[in-house]
């Protein structure tokens, strides 16, 4: 094997746009906790320039198709476009299968563009740290807009997606009724809907019963339809997501053929303008990087816990539990205990 | 031994469009615990490369049955090289003749599995080689 390049020169060139220096920049953020920390600390000046677009959605709504269209859409402008396809790893091998690419292909041989696929690998440091890190590299990278798009099921997922600057949920017709978006969490995270396939029969059920859904239930949409009536309610979700006043709009897109993709990307143009006017752009990167901060704390606790308590201590917790000699809070209390003594 | 997690393209070149060979194998591989980018058919060399760059993966594992490896294998290495990747274990699946595997391991292709391979013999190969063997 040959040696590998040293950091410092990956970090030079990655600010320099080199495209494999940038690569082998995420595989090291997401390889290594103290890599992670050295390259970081390098780029983080030159980020906080791109749009950060979060697109989410059950499997099979048609994501890494909308996603392909976009970054077309953006292209025919002379935008950059990174793309981060995020896709779960699974939990009996550690392996995954990672597909996003097939339906990116006709974005081969464009240098505007940056396809990066990445495995959820639970467990190793968290989802969210690594593709925060993943998402500040192609920021410093120079890209103007940064796709992420994860599988809007599970927690972490659901969490990438919702840091993001504007966030578009993408739903299909016949996937379940709406229920199932507010089971899956995905209502609140909603700046934009699309409605994919949108030449499908029951497209414009879909597309009412998302609008009923707005005008009636969420927490997003009694902070703009219900003002007046719930003005704390408001103040207060808004203070936490910076939603406030944004008239989520649900678009028809028909991926495959471009079908509503421009209007999709005025919509997400609309958003930025919102996001800067009402200073909610401030108020999202502040909520992201406080999310980043409160990660990344959490990771080192664990890992000084694991390094400085004795590795007995825990199984013997455990055991004790086991036997009730004592309970989970209290165990985790004498844990915590012993960690700041 | 590699600390981090071995990433692997899948990639069929060229013209047919038999994916079946390439499917199993990425799920082979997922199941022995390694990332898989899968890219689908008919892919250029060209695309094959800038795929193996944006994803820095350790290994390309290209499927053709169209009987063009000799065209595309080798400009698949020859474009790896060229862009820095150098590193990248290529490795070929289907139906190729002796004399044409010899002469591709000549051009920098690292080993060649025909009809018959086991998915365990492909594992091992790449956990070999990512060893430094």
């Amino acid at each position: 094997m040959p040696k590998p390049v040293p950091t410092q020169q990956l970090i030079d060139n990655l600010l320099r746009g080199d495209r494999l220096a940038l690569s082998r920049a995420i595989s090291r953020v997401e390889d290594d906790a103290g890599e992670a920390a050295r390259i970081v600390q390098a780029v983080f000046a030159h980020t906080g320039k791109a749009h950060l677009i979060g697109i989410t959605g059950a499997p099979g709504t048609g994501k890494s198709t909308l996603v392909s269209a976009l970054v077309a859409s953006y292209r025919a402008r002379g935008e950059t476009v990174g793309v981060l396809a995020v896709d779960p790893t699974s939990p009996f091998s550690g392996g995954a299968l990672l597909g996003d690419r097939v339906r990116m292909t006709s974005h081969s041989g464009d240098a505007g563009v940056f396809i990066r696929s990445m495995a959820t690998r639970r467990g190793t440091g968290g989802l969210a740290k690594a593709s925060a890190d993943a998402l500040l590299l192609l920021d410093a990278a120079g890209f103007d807009r940064i796709l992420v798009e994860t599988v809007g099921a599970g927690q972490a997922e659901i969490e990438i997606a919702s840091v993001a600057d504007s966030v578009v949920v993408v739903e299909a017709p016949g996937l379940g009724d709406e229920v199932q978006a507010i089971k899956a969490g995905l209502l609140e995270i909603a700046d934009i809907f699309a409605v994919n396939k949108a030449d499908r029969k029951g497209a414009a059920r879909t597309v009412a019963a998302l609008e009923m859904m707005l005008e009636t239930g969420g927490a997003a949409a009694q902070t703009i339809f219900h003002h007046g009536q719930r003005m704390e309610a408001g103040a207060a979700a808004s203070e936490i997501d910076g939603r406030d006043g944004w008239p989520i709009p649900v678009l028809e897109t028909v991926a495959v053929s471009g079908g509503g993709v421009a209007q999709l990307r005025d919509a997400l143009e609309r958003h930025r303008t919102w996001l800067d006017e009402s200073g909610a752009r401030v108020a999202r990167e502040s909520r992201r990087l406080d999310h980043m901060l409160q990660t990344l704390v959490q990771a080192e606790m664990l890992a000084r816990m694991e390094r400085t308590l004795s590795p007995g201590l825990r199984s013997d917790l455990v055991d004790r539990m086991q036997r009730r000699k004592t309970d989970p809070y209290s165990a985790a209390a004498d844990m915590v205990k012993k960690l700041s003594t | 031994m590699k600390q981090s997690q071995i990433r692997v393209l899948i990639a069929k070149p060229g013209l047919d469009g038999h994916d079946r060979g390439a499917k199993v194998i990425a799920r082979a591989l997922r199941d022995a615990g390694f990332e898989v980018i899968y890219t689908g058919i008919r892919q250029t060399p060209q695309m094959i490369a800038e795929a193996a760059l944006q994803e820095d993966v350790d290994v390309v594992g290209l499927s053709i049955l169209s009987g063009a490896h000799m065209t595309l294998c080798p400009k698949v290495v020859e474009l790896l090289h060229a862009q820095g990747q150098e590193d990248v274990l290529v490795l070929l699946g289907g139906i190729i003749p002796d004399e044409d595997a010899a002469q591709l391991k000549a051009a920098g292709v690292h080993a060649v599995f025909g009809p018959g391979t086991t998915s365990a013999e492909i594992i091992a190969f790449i956990r070999t080689a990512m060893a430094g063997g």
